[in-house]
């Protein structure tokens, strides 16, 4: 277990280090970012203040080990258009990212595991026909538009929510509901397939031979094991609707992480750019060991012998 | 009063083509081991699952008469049959590398039983299951306890599995060839283990198995039962001395009796394998792969009866010599 | 025990069902695609600023001359919508292109070879699935100026994942088969028994991922475009379509409701002709 966490840990460090190489090369792939910085109706003299301001004017490499050797201590730069340190941006707007990806996991575990529980023991029935054709059209929905008619009915039509911004709990459940649609499919399927599996399997047998009642059963003994794989696409879901909020929040106008990289993209900020990249790619690596964690907590096998 | 298990004309089908049991009838009584023995697919695993009501979906049952202690199985409900599974009617199952949780504590496994049965309290039941754990034999119960399966081997396993089928003293264990996954060595010790468990608990137990060397060591009753029938049913000693069913006596040939049988003898063999047999069938299904048959094997066999407590379905009228 | 023969009965009709449900959609799309030029009631591009925001035929003053109205340039809705599921489609087939011929390639290296390469293969792995990709595809978009090329290159460069975790796995399994071992026996190359004996007995799990590729591809070009990083303008993009028109969407919802309704209705096609393909092929596709 021991050596397999510090497999997981170099492995997760050399998976930064690329995307920090790659992010870095993501900015620089317009050329010149001082005359774009400077916008179209500067003076040349305006640009070589730029590009030495910002210390463009350096090797590529030693620009590269200056960027990596500062964020390796937190230090990500600073914004040219906001006139305000990376990190401090990124920290101001992480809660509301963080928010909007958590309200969509909750949202989407609170649809999918009962959805799946109930396809699973219903399976081959008509019920669970209309769960696994849920997953499909889930799957099928994109994000963008569903936001934009849940603000038409529910918002406008019928009054229920705020339609934009963040200012209360409110203002996060039609991202949240938006968001979690993009994880349902994929998790309710999991659940599905895993409480299929856990219910034909021996050991269940065995419950129902020791004469458990069926809430145990089904909650304690398949669920339990179901659950292993879920948690860990959980996890991973979570990531992707992190990376995906981009999306969201520019629909439902939330100021989080992925607004400030949707604006800074807009302003050619490459600085915010590459780091929300990095950052967004160290959570989703956190994340992930997180679910190993998670599954050795939930599997015992995995803990060794 | 009454049998401790009795069951009359069972039947079950998977959906509306197979039938794997028809019309099985037997009977356990308290403080005896009624071995149930057949080859792979003959229906003897589907009869114990369906007298649990344990069937697997798709599986229906249909019965004259399902009794355990003079109680209608065939009247009780879900709840009621989970009533009695695990506390007065307990089973062992073949696979004990896949029969325990493995997401769970062999103590909390066996534990649930009991507080699910008895509203033990969790002191009361762990102590129980580790009482139980010393008796099938397992040292150092308390660290056992604390394990999951997969730290066990499978001969350890299923040590848990019964000692788990025994947490609330069962009147009647169904074992359901509890050793067939074992190794050779250990396949004695839980055997003899049963055997022992069966005596000193005065336990009813249905016992499956297609070993005939086990049923003769453990058995009171035999039913020998071939494509979802019971063929031949007798009190062992009389089963092994005079079977009177030619699928019987094909068996019995097929075991190695040290001493008895010469070194280049060959072993009997019976042709062929078990028919599928769907609903509507009649007649003997054995008839394929008999060298006795003829054309009245496909009409309707009634049941004979030897002596007082061996029955079979043949029509041979008399003992058929042994064949050669 | 004959337990194996329950369930078996009526998942497949219903199954088919829904493949030929996807089947037609797909069809339909791929017809409109081609046919785009011809097929078009009016020019997509042509403005018409005397008719903008007409509604559809079946609203109050709706007419049969443009049967899904016009947009807020007077353009008419149904050609646009055909001309946008002609580039729909396009991305759709060209990103999974791309991404399928590098998924594949890394893929089966990894699983073939096997030990360092096939280390360095799920690193590569595990690396672009850390990499979210909506804002790299913005960030290379907005960065280098929006053109059809440069989104499907960054796509393609960005959407391999699958493919590599599916060829990697399934041409581990074919390894292994007897068949494979004979033809190394019998002394073929690597590359032989690569193209003859590997690759096709893969290919049906990879149409399904393809599939599903196209359908993921072409959702995520709607959200790019929506996002105005994406298919330039003048383009009748179906997420441009609905960025154009999002601005009249509370008074006068279809003009969302309509490209929004076509990209949903495409991908569940795909998705369900994907799901029949798979079923048909029995192959797994789980990542």
């Amino acid at each position: 277990m021991l050596s397999f966490l510090t497999r997981r840990l170099i492995v997760a460090f050399l998976v930064a280090a690329t995307v920090m190489t790659l992010a870095f090369i993501l900015t620089r792939l317009s050329g010149d970012l001082a005359t774009s910085i400077a916008g179209p109706n500067a003076t040349q003299a305006d640009i070589d203040a730029i590009r030495k301001a910002y210390g463009l004017d350096r090797p590529v490499l030693t620009q590269f080990f200056d960027w990596v050797g500062r964020a390796l201590t937190g230090d990500l730069g600073e914004s040219y258009f906001f006139k305000a340190r990376v990190s401090a941006l990124i920290a101001e707007r992480m809660p509301v990212t963080l928010t909007l990806g958590l309200t969509g996991l909750v949202i989407a575990l609170v649809v999918s595991l009962p959805l799946g529980i109930l396809a699973a023991v219903r399976e081959n029935t008509a019920l669970d026909r209309c769960v696994q054709l849920v997953a499909l059209l889930g799957q099928a929905m994109p994000s963008f538009w569903l936001g934009l008619i849940l603000m038409i009915t529910l918002g406008l039509q019928l009054g229920w929510l705020p339609i934009s911004g963040t200012g209360s709990w409110q203002h996060f459940v039609m991202p949240g509901i938006v968001l979690a649609f993009s994880a349902i499919p994929a998790l309710t399927r999991l659940t599905r397939a895993g409480m299929i599996q856990a219910m034909g399997s021996d050991y269940i047998r065995t419950a129902r031979a020791k004469g458990l009642s069926r809430a145990s059963i089904l909650l304690k003994h398949a669920l339990r094991n179901a659950a292993i794989p879920v948690v860990a696409i959980a996890a991973v879901q979570l990531g992707f609707m992190l990376g995906g909020s981009i999306v969201i929040e520019q629909v439902f106008a939330l100021h989080g992480v992925g607004y400030l990289a949707w604006e800074s993209i807009g302003k050619n900020d490459f600085p915010v750019v590459q780091a929300v990249v990095l950052v967004l790619a160290v959570i989703y690596v956190a994340l992930t060991m997180l679910a190993d964690l998670m599954n050795a907590v939930l599997d015992p096998r995995l803990r060794g012998p | 009063m009454s049998a401790l298990l009795e069951v009359e004309q069972l039947e079950v089908g998977f959906g509306s083509r197979t039938s794997a049991v028809r019309g099985t009838s037997l009977t356990v009584e308290r403080g005896e081991t009624h071995c149930l023995v057949g080859e792979s697919g003959c229906g003897k695993s589907v009869t114990a699952l369906a007298v649990m009501n344990l069937l697997a979906r798709g599986g229906h049952r249909r019965a004259k008469r399902l009794s355990f202690q003079g109680e209608d199985l065939l009247k009780l409900d879900d709840n009621g049959m989970a009533r009695l599974r695990g506390n007065a009617m307990a089973m062992i199952f073949q696979e004990p590398m896949t029969s325990l949780n493995p997401a769970y504590t062999v103590g909390s496994q066996m534990t649930e039983v009991l507080r699910r049965h008895k509203g033990s309290s969790q002191r009361v039941a762990t102590d129980r299951a580790a009482d139980l754990l010393a008796r099938v034999g397992i040292t150092a119960p308390g660290l056992r306890l604390g394990q999951f399966p997969h730290q066990l081997s499978g001969g350890l396993r299923q040590r848990v599995m019964i000692a788990m089928a025994l947490m609330c003293d069962p009147q009647l264990l169904i074992a359901d060839e509890p050793t067939t996954a074992l190794d050779v060595t250990v396949q004695a010790q839980i055997l003899r283990l049963l055997a022992e468990l069966q005596r000193d608990l005065g336990l009813g137990m249905l016992l499956i198995t297609h070993d005939l060397g086990i049923v003769a060591r453990v058995a009171t009753r035999v039913s020998v039962m071939y494509a979802g029938e019971v063929v031949e049913s007798a009190a062992t000693a009389q089963l092994f001395a005079d079977p009177k069913h030619p699928y019987t006596q094909g068996l019995l040939r097929c075991v190695p009796v040290p001493g008895k049988q010469r070194q280049d003898e060959p072993l009997g063999s019976i042709p062929g394998t078990v028919p599928r047999v769907g609903p509507g069938f009649e007649g003997c299904a054995f008839r394929e792969r008999c060298s006795f048959a003829d054309a009245t094997c496909a009409h309707q066999i009634p049941r004979k009866t030897a002596s007082p407590g061996h029955d079979y379905l043949c029509r041979l009228p008399a003992p058929v010599k042994a064949l050669t | 025990m004959s337990v194996a023969v329950v369930n078996a009965g009526p998942k497949r009709g219903w199954k088919s069902v829904s493949t030929w449900i996807g089947a037609v959609i797909v069809g339909l799309a791929v017809f409109c695609a081609l046919a785009a030029p011809w097929i078009v009631p009016y020019d997509p591009f042509a403005q018409d600023l005397g008719k903008r925001l007409v509604v559809p035929f079946w609203m109050t003053g709706g007419s049969s001359e443009h049967l899904l109205g016009t947009d807020q340039l007077g353009r008419d809705y149904l050609s646009r919508l055909i001309w946008g599921c002609r580039i729909s489609i396009l991305i759709g087939v060209t990103v999974t292109i791309v991404s399928g011929l590098i998924g594949i390639t890394i893929g089966v290296l990894g699983g073939f070879l096997g030990g360092r390469v096939d280390d360095a293969v799920l690193f590569a792995i595990t690396t672009r699935l850390s990499i979210p990709v909506v804002l790299v595809a913005l960030a290379v978009v907005g960065l280098l100026g929006s053109s059809m090329t440069l989104l499907v290159l960054t796509l393609g460069l960005l959407l391999w994942d699958r493919f590599a975790v599916v060829a990697r796995s399934t041409t581990m399994q074919v390894r292994n088969l007897d068949f494979v071992a004979a033809a190394w026996c019998a002394g073929c190359s690597r590359f032989r028994i690569l193209s003859r004996e590997v690759l096709p007995n893969i290919a049906s799990h990879l149409v399904v991922v393809a599939t599903l590729e196209v359908a993921l591809a072409i959702l995520l070009e709607a959200a790019l475009s929506f996002l105005g990083l994406g298919v330039p303008p003048p383009l009748p993009s179906w997420g441009l379509m609905i960025a154009e028109a999002k601005d009249y969407m509370f008074f006068s919802p279809w003009v969302i409701v309509i490209p929004g309704v076509a990209l949903f209705v495409l991908v569940l096609g795909i998705n369900l002709l994907g799901d029949g393909l798979r079923d048909l092929f029995g192959a797994r596709t789980d990542t």
